[in-house]
């Protein structure tokens, strides 16, 4: 069966579009975890990487071809087949994110009206990677791991997608291109001004969801050795903190694009210093994303870890009231602007 | 995978749980053995606890110790008096100072030797540097466990320049034996002791600086407070001493109670806490960090000229070497003879002395038939004591909870297996 020639290029310009997010993304794994080595050591009072090119700029191949010549060890007691598979899971789940994501008004691989659902429910989902690895990997620290990431999801799910609805009803749309659209045209010009309990909520929401510190609870190398990742080598082990960072990436696009305008700058900004309107839109984007990058990296330099139990009870007692808060002041500015 | 061979009897798995005394009835308890190290992060060297968990909660507790045993006390036994003192190097080998001047106060007490006053200020100062740094390393260590990376690196630079000044003083970083029976092993430099005095106000910021990451944080409090809780009656009942002890509000301190060297004769005080938590005692021993320096500036202020180590005739410190390096020259017969010297000059009796160590009261209890030397040395070790008082206070806690606890007793296996 021949494709018609439309067909043809709709694919063809799909799969290079894939390419390209993929090829920057990955780029981009590798080079955070540089960038966090080098800017956590110089928080720590030390220089980071130095030795692999100059300013151990090419740490990050060197890491890369050290992880795939390691040796991969599948444990006896493991569940050889879902031990092989949940990597990849944390992985998938993790880049089929960036699918859905626009990264200029006009550039996304797939413009999907649920864009934001789509997110939550692939994010939930590489949560499924982390149990499973727990679980098949035979090891009891493993399966600690993979049971308290079982519980942070839990809680985390839910003020996490609470906290978007305010989002959404006041973009009344699924729609990412639509919510950065909403906030252009708005009187505060990004979302976090008149949501920034919501913010709160998400940021807080977005540490547990990504397992980084201070939640870092699966992996805590100073109770459960390294968590779900205990058993795993070599390039599995690197999948996973593929999987980490490119989550990473995700979460702090998704704040970029849903609380501080995406791509846009808000008018009143434009208006104040009317330069930086030459700022081409995605350069925009990018750099909020670094920002939201640099600190997830800032904080995990800064806090101590929290315990299981106070995080969930965090999240029960304290975030979903303030995020149920916030979709009710949403929903009444709602209504006194279209009243 | 392991496959059962049909037919054949496995034999039975020692269990643990049989000596426990918990339900089995309840169908809802599902215990969960953990073997947690002694090769784990957090256990701090060698210590392996056989935990008995429900979901994360700590049901039962077991430490096992013996990972890092070398006969210390054993070996003491074949050593003349001045031979041992590098053993006790060994023993918490993160603040060495402490145990030198523990083991050379016992001899000194038994033979009746007093050092002169430069030699016990240099002794006091170079046992608050140690304790400081040991202190640093405890904050580092408690920090990591909890999560706080940073504190760690921080307090890691800290370290690094008292050990320096340790190097300056005596060439030695860690392993140190500086204190020696008698006095110290060499009269310290003007300049050194102005570096450390320039140290101080250094010091008293970045402690500062620790409290502002860990004090004023929120995690940080929730993590630590209300964590590992025991009264004063029961620290005392279960023999916890040093910082473990006065978090729970008693104010015990040997340096206080029963002075030596150069205590007596400078200011400081000892800070107690009052709940007994996890918090009271990191708030306790950042307390003692200060007053440390405190007495590290009393002591370079008030230090006395003259000797550093007394001189007796036949001397069991420096002398010795120096004669014993002598006796090469003369043959082998010359030093066996000067080393059974010795014998003549220690009297028989048994006697305990204690210093206050870093992790606690640190005992040496030694009795001497008179052949030079020691009988029996037996070290009482304060982390071995601690360890015995971490079931008490893990009960009903965390996973999560049990490395902040391990973290507040401040062990080490060095001096806990000995």
């Amino acid at each position: 069966m021949a494709l018609s020639e439309g067909l043809f290029w709709a694919i063809f310009v799909t799969l290079l579009k894939i390419a390209v997010v993929l090829g920057i993304v990955l780029l981009h794994a590798a080079y955070t975890v540089y960038a966090e080595r080098k800017i956590i050591g110089r928080m720590q009072a030390r220089l980071g990487p130095m030795e692999v090119g100059p300013y151990g700029l090419l740490q990050p191949i060197a890491d890369l071809v050290k992880l795939l010549f390691k040796e991969d060890i599948i444990p006896q007691e493991a569940h050889k087949v879902i031990f092989q598979m949940a990597p990849l899971l944390v992985l998938v789940f993790a880049i089929t994110n960036l699918s859905v994501i626009p990264f200029h008004p006009s550039f996304s691989i797939a413009d999907v009206n649920l864009g934001v659902l789509v997110i939550l429910a692939f994010a939930g989902l590489g949560t499924y990677g982390i149990i499973l690895a727990g679980y098949s990997s035979g090891s009891k620290y493993s399966l600690l791991g993979g049971l308290r990431s079982a519980a942070q999801i839990l809680s985390y799910e839910i003020p996490l997608g609470l906290s978007l609805a305010g989002v959404i009803l006041y973009a009344e749309s699924f729609r990412l291109q639509d919510i950065v659209a909403s906030q252009a045209n708005s009187l505060f010009g990004m979302n976090v001004i008149p949501q920034i309990l919501g913010f709160i909520v998400f940021l807080i929401c977005a540490f547990a969801e990504t397992n980084r510190a201070p939640f870092d609870l699966p992996e805590a190398e100073s109770e459960l050795v390294a968590g779900y990742i205990t058993e795993y080598s070599g390039f599995r082990m690197g999948i996973f903190f593929l999987g980490e960072y490119i989550s990473m990436y995700v979460m702090a696009l998704l704040i970029s694009l849903c609380y501080f305008g995406g791509w846009t700058l808000p008018i009143w900004l434009t208006t104040l210093l009317p330069f930086i309107k030459v700022i081409p839109p995605t350069l925009i984007l990018i750099l909020k994303v670094y920002f939201f990058i640099f600190l997830f990296i800032w904080v995990r330099a800064t806090f101590p870890r929290y315990r299981f139990d106070q995080l969930m009870s965090i999240s029960w007692k304290v975030l979903i009231p303030l995020a149920l808060l916030n979709f009710l002041w949403i929903a009444f500015l709602k209504w006194r602007m279209l009243t | 995978m392991k496959k059962e061979e049909p037919g054949v009897l496995m034999p039975e798995k020692k269990s643990i749980y049989k000596e426990i005394t918990y339900s089995f009835e309840d169908p809802f308890f599902s215990p969960f053995e953990i073997q947690m190290g002694p090769q784990h992060p957090s256990t701090h060297g060698v210590l392996k606890l056989r935990l008995i968990l429900e979901g994360e909660k700590i049901v039962d507790l077991e430490p096992v110790v013996g990972f890092l045993h070398r006969g210390v006390e054993k070996l003491a036994e074949n050593m003349n008096y001045a031979q041992v003192l590098p053993l006790t190097d060994r023993l918490d080998y993160i603040s060495a100072m402490n145990n030198n001047t523990g083991y050379a106060l016992v001899v000194e007490r038994l033979l009746g030797i007093e050092p002169p006053p430069r030699g016990k200020y240099l002794r006091s100062m170079v046992c608050e540097l140690a304790r400081i740094a040991s202190h640093l390393l405890w904050l580092a260590t408690h920090a990591l466990d909890i999560g706080a990376m940073t504190v760690f690196l921080y307090c890691f630079r800290e370290r690094e320049m008292i050990l320096n000044f340790f190097e300056k003083i005596c060439g030695a970083r860690l392993t140190v034996s500086y204190p020696r029976i008698g006095g110290v092993r060499l009269d310290v430099e003007e300049s050194v002791l102005e570096e450390i005095y320039n140290f101080i106000p250094y010091m008293y910021e970045k402690i500062e600086e620790y409290e502002g990451l860990l004090s004023e944080n929120r995690i940080w409090l929730d993590r630590t407070k209300g964590v590992g809780v025991i009264t004063g009656e029961e620290a005392l009942a279960y023999g916890l001493t040093g910082p473990s002890l006065r978090g729970s509000g008693i104010p015990y301190d040997v340096r206080k109670h029963f002075p030596y060297d150069a205590y007596p004769e400078v200011e400081f005080e000892v800070p107690v806490g009052k709940n007994g938590d996890t918090y009271d005692r990191y708030w306790v021993r950042l307390q003692e960090m200060r007053q440390s320096l405190r007495i590290v500036k009393q002591c370079i202020e008030k230090m006395p000229e003259g000797p550093v180590c007394a001189e007796l005739s036949p001397d069991l410190d420096m002398p010795l070497y120096k004669r014993a390096y002598r006796a090469e020259a003369f043959g082998e017969s010359t030093l066996i003879a000067f080393l059974n010297e010795g014998a003549q000059i220690v009297p028989k009796g048994e006697l305990y002395s204690a210093v206050e160590g870093a992790k606690g009261e640190l005992g040496f209890y030694l009795v001497s038939d008179g052949s030079g030397k020691p009988y029996r040395l037996h070290i009482r070790a304060p982390s071995f004591i601690h360890i015995s008082a971490l079931k008490k206070l893990s009960q009903g806690h965390f996973l999560a909870d049990l490395v902040a606890i391990i973290g507040t007793l401040d062990i080490v296996m060095g001096e806990c297996d000995r």
